[in-house]
């Protein structure tokens, strides 16, 4: 359906690798803290993410508070922030302290979310546009903003207006055109003309804006329930 | 049995209950007393779970009930000698003394400190493999459950800072591994690991080895006691997760359970609640309201049949009052996601009964509404802790309501962010196509504020499952071409899946029974 989270999961590097390994196997030891740190750094600069390092890391910083480190804490964030529509950013928030929020770098993030949360993208964008000194530290952030304002309009629209997706995408005029073109291109996108109001986009389908589409999953039982039985059917 | 005493720590000072000033010896042993530990020992070296069981259950209760009401049982130097001296036997016992001083007295932080090395002791001799007795599963629990309910309460204890003698500060300071957050995570990773439970459940999905379907016992001679212990450590570990605010690791400790299906889990009642509970609250709290609902409607419906057979379990208290916090999480999500569908006509009508009023008062979202949210939230989530232990030098403050006021917070912040949602839905319900325009004119708002309220309802019902899919919660669903709203009611589809399996084994079962007459 392709509505399968985009992780922007590149090949795993081997450093990723082995601190993964770290978090399975040693999930509630003090000594990984500093690799999980220079993890959520590799994770920036190499545009790649795991929600269960950082939430690891996170918990060690709740359990040694004077261990923690607030530019990393603003980092795991700002990656969160990217994995919408998943609720990362709030599974993060659960785990740091209400006194550590308060700073102003994290005020600004939770009301990127908040915008987020609520589609409100004209007011994200400009606030991100305030606070480019977050957001442009972590690369990749624009472009996952995009594609959950995207997710969050293939949800809801069969057909768009070409203003609306200007506007929840931040990108207008000839930008426009030429990401216009490239998800005519890549990913089935159809422009369309509008009633006298300029043009719309006809998204592709999924289950949720064709409901049509959807099918029945539970008709559906998994197969370990079926083993049960595979006794008796022998 | 473990925690009828859930809430107890509101009795802020530790009462320094002097055993002598009550009239308690620690060192007489009542006859009654003697014959308990003298038989209790000798059905555990018999491995006869079933008198272990009811001693467990019945006895322990009765004699607690009649003689130790207020006063703890004999200490273990006392009763050693009737008992070969057994190591682990003391151990056990110690378990039980301790237990039942937390359910009846207050502690006091040194016999916190001494119930902790006890813990350690026992699981150290479990996870070296040394034991190799048959413990009833509702015992087994039970100390999986009291260990956490006792890091909950020690870390609770410890945030109320400004009560605290300099003495308790000192034995704070000097026993800092005591009830350490890292201890209490590894000891239930280390039974996880150390069981191989994981393995042996996969391994039975293969058909390859037997638990489920002797409940985890052993009907071999070996010893159940590792291998469930790690598989309750899996809930313990979910528990934990939950008081800190961490659920998504919690819910993935939990995974190796299917917990749509029977397991050892639902063998305790205490158990199956617990993991319900916070297999619910962490649904709740990740916005997968309709698997919460779900499993909040199965139990709860489970526990409206089945209660009346709980009335004389040491855990009836436990099983109303979760019951009741149950139906408030269910409220509450229903509030936020109303599929009123997926909940039975038994589940609704007590649900009705008890939150009906409130439930409609929820709707509006107005500052009562957030109000009864902050209540019924406050009512019924988990005891959240602060597993830090605090800064010394700084001034004395109390911090125990830090954790809980933080998930409070986030919590109502996401209530608010869904406040315009319920105003859309009214409408929904009753156009199959309306326009923007329309529509914006009857909700009082502008087209691009209709148009962020709509796109809010789809991303705050469509929520993200734990492969990445995404599943949607909503009761009524749209989609929009150009400028016109088109409206879907979900029905929700019956599972008739799992109904067919159970019948097939049933039917089996029977035709097996009567292959089995011989007729003459």
């Amino acid at each position: 359906m392709g509505m399968e989270r985009d992780l922007g999961q590149k090949h795993q590097s081997s450093v990723a690798e082995a601190v993964e390994q770290l978090v399975a196997v040693n999930p509630y030891n003090p000594d990984i803290l500093p690799d999980l740190e220079n993890y959520v750094n590799e994770q920036v600069s190499s545009q790649t993410y795991s929600l269960d390092a950082n939430l690891c890391l996170l918990r060690l910083y709740q359990f040694e508070p004077e261990r923690l480190s607030t530019q990393i804490v603003a980092r795991i964030l700002v990656k969160a922030l990217m994995a919408m529509p998943a609720p990362d950013f709030s599974l993060c928030l659960f785990l740091i302290p209400e006194r550590v929020q308060m700073e102003e770098q994290f005020k600004t993030l939770i009301v990127l979310s908040h915008y987020l949360e609520t589609a409100r993208f004209r007011q994200f964008w400009d606030e991100a546009a305030k606070s480019r000194h977050i957001v442009e530290a972590v690369p990749g952030f624009e472009h996952a903003i995009q594609a959950y304002a995207i997710h969050v309009l293939s949800l809801s629209y069969q057909k768009v207006p070409r203003s609306v997706l200007a506007e929840a995408i931040n990108i207008e005029g000839l930008s426009l055109d030429k990401f216009l073109e490239h998800h005519i291109a890549n990913d089935g996108w159809i422009l369309e003309k509008g009633q006298g109001r300029g043009q719309l986009i006809s998204l592709p389908q999924n289950e949720f804006n064709h409901p049509g589409l959807k099918k029945s999953a539970a008709d559906s039982i998994p197969l370990d329930h079926i083993t049960r039985i595979f006794p008796i059917l022998s | 049995m473990a925690a009828s005493y859930d809430y107890d720590d509101s009795s802020a000072v530790p009462s320094q209950q002097q055993p002598d000033s009550l009239g308690y010896d620690p060192n007489f042993v009542p006859d009654s007393v003697k014959s308990f530990v003298v038989h209790l020992y000798r059905h555990i070296r018999e491995k006869n779970v079933y008198e272990i069981h009811q001693m467990y259950e019945t006895s322990f209760q009765t004699l607690s009930e009649r003689m130790f009401k207020d006063s703890p049982w004999p200490s273990v130097d006392a009763v050693s000698p009737l008992v070969d001296n057994d190591h682990v036997f003391c151990l056990l016992y110690r378990e039980m003394w301790f237990r039942h001083l937390y359910a009846r007295l207050t502690p006091t932080l040194t016999q916190r400190i001494d119930s902790w090395d006890n813990y350690c002791s026992l699981f150290q001799v479990v996870l070296h493999g040394v034991v190799n007795m048959q413990l009833p599963n509702q015992w087994l629990w039970d100390m999986v459950d009291e260990f956490v309910y006792q890091f909950q309460s020690f870390c609770q204890y410890r945030a109320k800072m400004k009560s605290k003698t300099e003495q308790e500060i000192a034995l704070l300071k000097q026993f800092d591994q005591a009830w350490n957050v890292y201890g209490v995570l590894n000891y239930l990773q280390a039974l996880v690991e150390k069981s191989m439970i994981i393995q042996i459940l996969e391994q039975e999905k293969e058909g390859l080895e037997q638990f489920t379907a002797t409940d985890g016992y052993d009907y071999n001679g070996g010893s159940n006691v590792l291998k469930v212990l790690g598989y309750f450590s899996m809930v313990g570990l979910l528990r934990v997760h939950c008081l800190l605010g961490d659920y998504h690791t919690g819910l993935k400790c939990l995974l190796p359970i299917d917990i749509t299906q029977q397991g050892v889990f639902t063998s305790v009642i205490g158990c199956h609640i617990t993991t319900i509970y916070h297999y619910g609250f962490a649904n709740l709290m990740m916005r997968r309201y309709v698997e919460a609902i779900r499993e909040f409607n199965k139990i709860l419906l489970y526990i409206y049949k089945t209660k009346q057979y709980h009335q004389k379990s040491p855990q009836y208290e436990q099983i109303l009052k979760k019951n009741e916090q149950m139906y408030a999480l269910l409220a509450i999500c229903l509030s936020l996601c109303p599929q009123v569908k997926l909940v039975d006509e038994a589940v609704n009508s007590q649900l009705r009964e008890k939150y009906g009023e409130k439930m409609l008062r929820m709707q509006r979202y107005d500052d009562e509404a957030f109000a009864l949210y902050d209540e019924l939230f406050s009512y019924a989530c988990p005891k959240f802790i602060t597993p830090s232990a605090p800064s010394y030098e700084e001034p004395l403050v109390n911090y125990n309501q830090d954790a809980y006021r933080l998930q409070l917070k986030l919590f109502l912040y996401e209530v608010k962010q869904q406040q315009l949602l319920s105003g859309v839905r009214t409408f929904l319900k009753v156009y199959s196509t309306i326009s923007f325009g329309k529509l914006a004119t009857y909700m009082e708002v502008d087209e691009p504020t209709l148009r962020t309220i709509l796109m809010t309802y789809k991303h705050k019902t469509h929520s993200v499952d734990s492969d990445g899919k995404i599943i949607s919660n909503a009761d009524f669903d749209f989609y929009i071409d150009d400028d016109m709203i088109h409206v879907v009611e979900s029905k929700p589809v019956k599972q008739y899946g799992d109904y067919f399996l159970r019948q097939i084994v049933k039917l089996e079962g029977v035709m097996s029974d009567m292959d089995r007459i011989k007729l003459d």
